[in-house]
Order: structure tokens, then C-alpha cells, then sequence
């Protein structure tokens, strides 16, 4: 027996975790590398899909060409603020585990309070940059749903090279193994953390650009993506990548379908009850290796 | 020795002094913050001296506040057996809590934390028909009186409040002086030297947890049952930061300290207010600076230069 809708709930489902696996991508390499809760990683998207917003009220042109520039922009701005807050706050904690995460809520509440002094308490919305419908013999769906999973697969298989490519990806791996180690070898390792959480925010950044044609701007639309990113990073395994992208398929399909024939709110207990059974008694997460 | 005690008594006649003697607007405060400091000392007998940083008691007090209000609206219990069924349900939930969350240990501890609190904000909404969700619900005044003494007069509210306040900060006292109360402090500096000399870190911890469940159960039901209002605000995340921001302003592992940051954050947001609307932007900035430049506290820094006897 085929039912349309438990097609349309799959589709909505990979929607969810393209978004969902791009944003805990940036919190999982955060993590993984300098062993820093960032509670704060939800604010970073708010504050991507707020400088978007900006990006396309004011800058001229055509929707497709203003989200481009959002694509360009609301990353380097929210690197640029998780670098300040790097090197302002976490670096002046040492990178101590306790101390970081009282000082990210702190940082989570100030940059909610100056998006809802700045921007204010209403939720904007962004036009999509095309509107293409894709129809099927039962509905239509948008295309630019389709076009933000191929996005997102791009960036993740951007972020993969990178890491696994690059100069810079293999030095940010050798400061995750042994921090010590890589300073001996003369690496800067402040500026590696810095720029790891700067990326990580970036990510966050981007993952909003391609989400706010579809969700409002609201200043406190981080709160759940910040969950579900912890829910993910911790069942796919803290600080593993490939983990990351196995759980945010998991729980954005799984997302999408019981929230479908059940409710969202169900769906949302369950997830977090799991996380932290998950936590508990497997705490490598489902697909990480005893650390 | 017996200045400590003296001190403790010395604050708590100043605070009676306080209900009597200051105008309503001000006395209903204190009575608010005595009530949110025993909050915050459940929280800094697991935190400040145990050393065990959760980020979810507010499912606690949230369990003891609902589990009065509703013991009033639906099963008619009068206003004391409510009032006794607030620390029963934190600190049983606790004892649940505690039981899967210490099986881990420093920031999966507080994740774990996090997210069962998390869960039980979410089954509170889940529930909304029966809790009225986000919005709340209302304790008439003729349902909040126990025999004659009416718990919603500005005067007996005080009073209860500072009875409740009383006894927890004498049994907090009472606790961290004795052997436990070593435990406690040997738990939170080195676990396995404790584990060596023989004590179970575990049950140790637990028991902590199940305390101090119970004291934020008990400011739970007493707070449903003094101000009236009964809400899914108090289990959402934001009320398990804010005795972690209390402890940490007063000082974590002072048996004042609570009080102490309970009463200064709560007069420092209603100034800040009458000045700008951003008031968690004081929130957010308390706790970096503390975090950043004075992660002892306000007592915690006066005992390292000087009053080395504070409890």
C-alpha cells in the first residue's frame, strides 16, 4: 500500500536534515576539535537568518541574486562575531569545559537580546529565490526545498575535502588529536581554534540563508535547531563528522514522519528522551568509536 | 564555629525585620526571593558543593509545583498535604533523574541534565489540556489557606516564606558541617582519592541529587501556592540557568551565597527593566563577567581574602 503523504512527510524529513546535518556539522567540529559545548550554536543561526534578512530587504536586485549575497555574507559575519567571542571569552577560559558553556549561555542571552533590540520581536520573512513547483501526481513541492538538499550535500562535501584535503583541515585534525603535539610543531593554535569556531558558526550561518525562505527571521528560532543539533552530534558520536550526517538523516526522516501521523511535540520528546539514554549508556553515540 | 551559626541567625532575624517592617511592594520581593533562594541552595548543596552541574532543575521544581497545584485543582488535596507533595515529587524525580544522568559524569552530565529537563518541559506542553501549557493556570485565593492561616495575605506570606527559608538554610548548615557534608566536598574535589578511601560516589551523588531535587520541589509547590501561578515557564531551560546564575553570583559552596545572588539578580533585573527592556542582556553579561573575572562569587572571594570560617 502506497500512501502519497508518507512520501511527502519522507520529503519534508530530508528537508529538515539537509538544514539539521549542516548546523551540527559546525557544532560537531567545535566540539571535536576544541572540546567546546557551544550552547551558543543556535544563536549563531538566528543570527545568520537575521543578516540575511538584512542582506535581502536592502541590497538591490533580484531575489536569486540577493540570496547569493546572503550565501557570501551572513557567513563571514557570524564567523567574524564567533571569532571576536573566541578571542574575547573562550580563549580567556583556557577552553575549560564547565567555564565554557556557563559562558556561551551567557552569549546565547546577549546576542538574543541584541537581535530582539535591533531587529525586534516579530518573525520577517525572506521571499524564496525562485519558485519553481515540482508536481507529482498527488502534489506540488516546492523545488526550492529540493534545491536547499543539494545545497547542503554541496557544503558537506565541501566541508569533507576540506578537512580531509587541505592543509588547513589536516593541521585543525592534528590540534583535535593532540593540542600539545601540534604546538610543538610550531602550529598556532589559538588561530586554529579560532578559526574552527568561526567555521563551525559559518556553518550555522548558512545552513539559516538556505532555511530562512522557508522558516521566518525570529529571534529566538535558534532555540530548537540548537536542541536538535545537540540531539544529533550526540547520537551520531561527539566530534565524529561522518556520524553527524548518518544521525541528521536519521532524525530529520524520522522527524518529518512522526511529526506527520503523530505530533511534533511527540516527536520532540521522544528525540531528546533518546539522546539522552543515548548519552547514558552509549556515550561514543551510535556510530562513533570508543574514544 | 558558633560564629557561623550566629551569622545565619543574624540573617535570618534581619529578613523577619525585612517582612514587617518594609512596604508591601518590597516585602512581596523578599518573600519571592526567599523562595527562589531555596531554589538556589538545592541547587548549590549538588552544584557548589558536590560539584555536580545540572542543567535541568528546573523539571524539578516544576515537578513539585505542578505537583501541588494540580493536587489542588484535580484531586482537591488541601493546601498542606499540596505543600508536602511539592519536595516528594522533586525529589523522587530526582532520584529518576539522578539515577541515569550519574552514570556520566562532567559535560555529558550536563547535557544529559539538559535534555531530560528538556523532555519534561516538552511532556508539560504535551499535557497542555491538563497543565494549560505556556499559559498557566490560576490557584483561587480560597484554595491557598491551610486551616485558618491564609497563604495569600501579604503578611502570612511572608512568614511562610521565611519559615521555609529558615529550615532550609539551617538544614543546608546543618548538612555541609556534617561528615556527609565532607563527602559532598571530597566527591566534588577528587573522586577517585574518595572512592579509594571507601565511599560509593555514586550513591553519594545520588542521595545529593534526591536533597536537592527535594529542596526545588519544595520552593516549586510553595511558590504555586504563595504567588498563585502555576506555568510551564518554570520547566523550561532558562529556570535551570538561573539558580546556576544565583549560586555562581553569590558564591557556589556558601550556604548564603544563594540568597545572596537570588536577592541581587532579582533586584539587578527590576532595576535594569525600569531603564531598558533588555533585561536578559544583564542575564547574559552576569554570567560572563562572573565566569570570566570572578568565578567564586561574591562570598566565595570574601572567604579566600579573609573570612576563611564562612560556611
Amino acid at each position: 500500500m502506497f500512501d502519497p503523504y508518507f512520501l511527502l512527510a519522507l520529503l519534508e524529513g530530508t528537508v529538515t536534515a539537509a538544514i539539521l546535518a549542516l548546523t551540527a556539522v559546525g557544532l560537531s567540529l567545535v566540539f571535536g576539535v576544541m572540546r567546546v559545548v557551544n550552547v551558543a550554536h543556535g544563536e549563531f543561526l538566528m543570527l545568520g537568518a537575521v543578516v540575511a534578512w538584512y542582506v535581502a530587504t536592502f541590497v538591490p536586485g533580484p531575489p536569486l541574486m540577493t540570496w547569493a549575497a546572503a550565501l557570501v555574507i551572513a557567513p563571514l559575519v557570524v564567523g567574524g562575531v564567533a571569532a571576536l567571542a573566541d578571542r574575547l571569552v573562550l580563549r580567556r577560559l583556557n577552553y575549560e569545559a564547565e567555564g565554557t558553556i556557563v559562558a556561551t549561555i551567557g552569549l546565547m542571552y546577549i546576542l538574543q537580546q541584541a537581535v530582539l533590540t535591533g531587529f525586534g520581536p516579530g518573525a520577517r520573512a525572506v521571499e524564496p529565490p525562485f519558485d519553481w513547483m515540482i508536481d507529482t501526481p498527488w502534489f506540488g513541492y516546492s523545488g526550492y526545498k529540493l534545491a536547499v538538499v543539494g545545497l547542503a550535500a554541496l557544503v558537506l562535501g565541501a566541508v569533507w575535502l576540506f578537512m580531509t584535503r587541505s592543509r588547513a583541515g589536516l593541521v585543525m585534525r592534528a590540534t583535535q588529536i593532540d593540542r600539545d603535539m601540534a604546538r610543538a610543531f610550531g602550529i598556532n593554535v589559538d588561530r586554529v581554534y579560532a578559526l574552527v569556531f568561526a567555521l563551525g558558526a559559518g556553518l550555522a550561518a548558512l545552513a539559516a540563508v538556505l532555511l530562512v525562505p522557508v522558516q521566518q527571521a525570529h529571534y529566538l528560532m535558534g532555540h530548537d535547531p540548537m536542541l536538535m543539533a545537540f540531539t544529533v552530534v550526540i547520537i551520531g558520536g561527539l566530534g565524529s563528522v561522518r556520524g553527524t550526517l548518518i544521525a541528521a538523516l536519521l532524525i530529520g526522516l524520522s522527524d518529518g514522519v512522526i511529526s506527520f501521523y503523530w505530533s511534533p511535540l511527540l516527536a520532540k520528546i521522544l528525540a531528546t528522551l533518546f539522546v539522552a539514554l543515548v548519552l547514558v549508556f552509549r556515550p561514543q553515540g551510535l556510530f562513533g568509536e570508543r574514544a | 564555629m558558633n560564629r557561623a551559626l550566629a551569622l545565619h541567625l543574624i540573617v535570618v532575624a534581619a529578613l523577619a525585620a525585612g517582612i514587617f517592617l518594609l512596604p508591601v511592594y518590597h516585602a512581596t520581593n523578599l518573600a519571592r526571593i526567599m523562595v527562589l533562594a531555596v531554589f538556589a541552595m538545592g541547587y548549590n548543596l549538588a552544584f557548589g558543593y558536590t560539584g555536580l552541574l545540572s542543567l535541568g532543575h528546573a523539571m524539578f521544581f516544576a515537578a513539585g509545583m505542578y505537583a501541588a497545584g494540580l493536587g489542588i485543582t484535580l484531586g482537591g488535596w488541601p493546601a498542606g498535604l499540596a505543600l508536602l507533595a511539592g519536595p516528594l515529587a522533586g525529589g523522587a524525580l530526582a532520584l529518576a533523574a539522578g539515577a541515569l544522568a550519574l552514570r556520566t559524569a562532567g559535560v555529558s552530565f550536563m547535557i544529559v541534565t539538559l535534555m531530560l529537563a528538556q523532555a519534561g518541559y516538552l511532556t508539560i506542553l504535551y499535557y497542555t489540556p491538563i497543565t494549560r501549557g505556556e499559559e498557566g493556570f490560576v490557584l483561587a485565593q480560597g484554595l491557598r489557606r491551610i486551616g485558618a492561616f491564609d497563604l495569600s495575605q501579604d503578611l502570612n506570606r511572608g512568614l511562610f516564606a521565611l519559615g521555609l527559608f529558615t529550615a532550609g538554610l539551617l538544614l543546608s548548615l546543618a548538612l555541609v558541617r556534617a561528615r556527609f557534608g565532607r563527602i559532598m566536598v571530597a566527591m566534588r574535589e577528587n573522586e577517585e582519592r574518595s572512592r579509594m578511601l571507601g565511599y560509593n560516589p555514586f550513591t553519594v551523588k545520588l542521595a545529593v541529587m534526591g536533597i536537592s531535587g527535594a529542596y526545588a520541589g519544595a520552593a516549586g509547590a510553595a511558590y504555586a501556592l504563595l504567588f498563585g501561578s502555576v506555568g510551564a515557564s518554570f520547566g523550561a531551560i532558562a529556570f535551570s540557568i538561573l539558580p546556576l546564575l544565583w549560586v555562581l553570583l553569590g558564591g557556589a559552596g556558601t550556604t548564603l551565597g544563594p540568597l545572596l545572588g537570588a536577592g541581587l539578580m532579582f533586584y539587578l533585573t527590576d532595576i535594569a527593566s525600569s531603564y531598558t527592556s533588555a533585561h536578559q542582556f544583564v542575564v547574559g553579561a552576569a554570567l560572563l563577567v562572573l565566569v570570566l573575572f570572578a568565578p567564586r562569587g561574591i562570598l566565595g572571594a570574601l572567604r579566600e581574602r579573609g573570612l576563611k570560617w564562612l560556611p
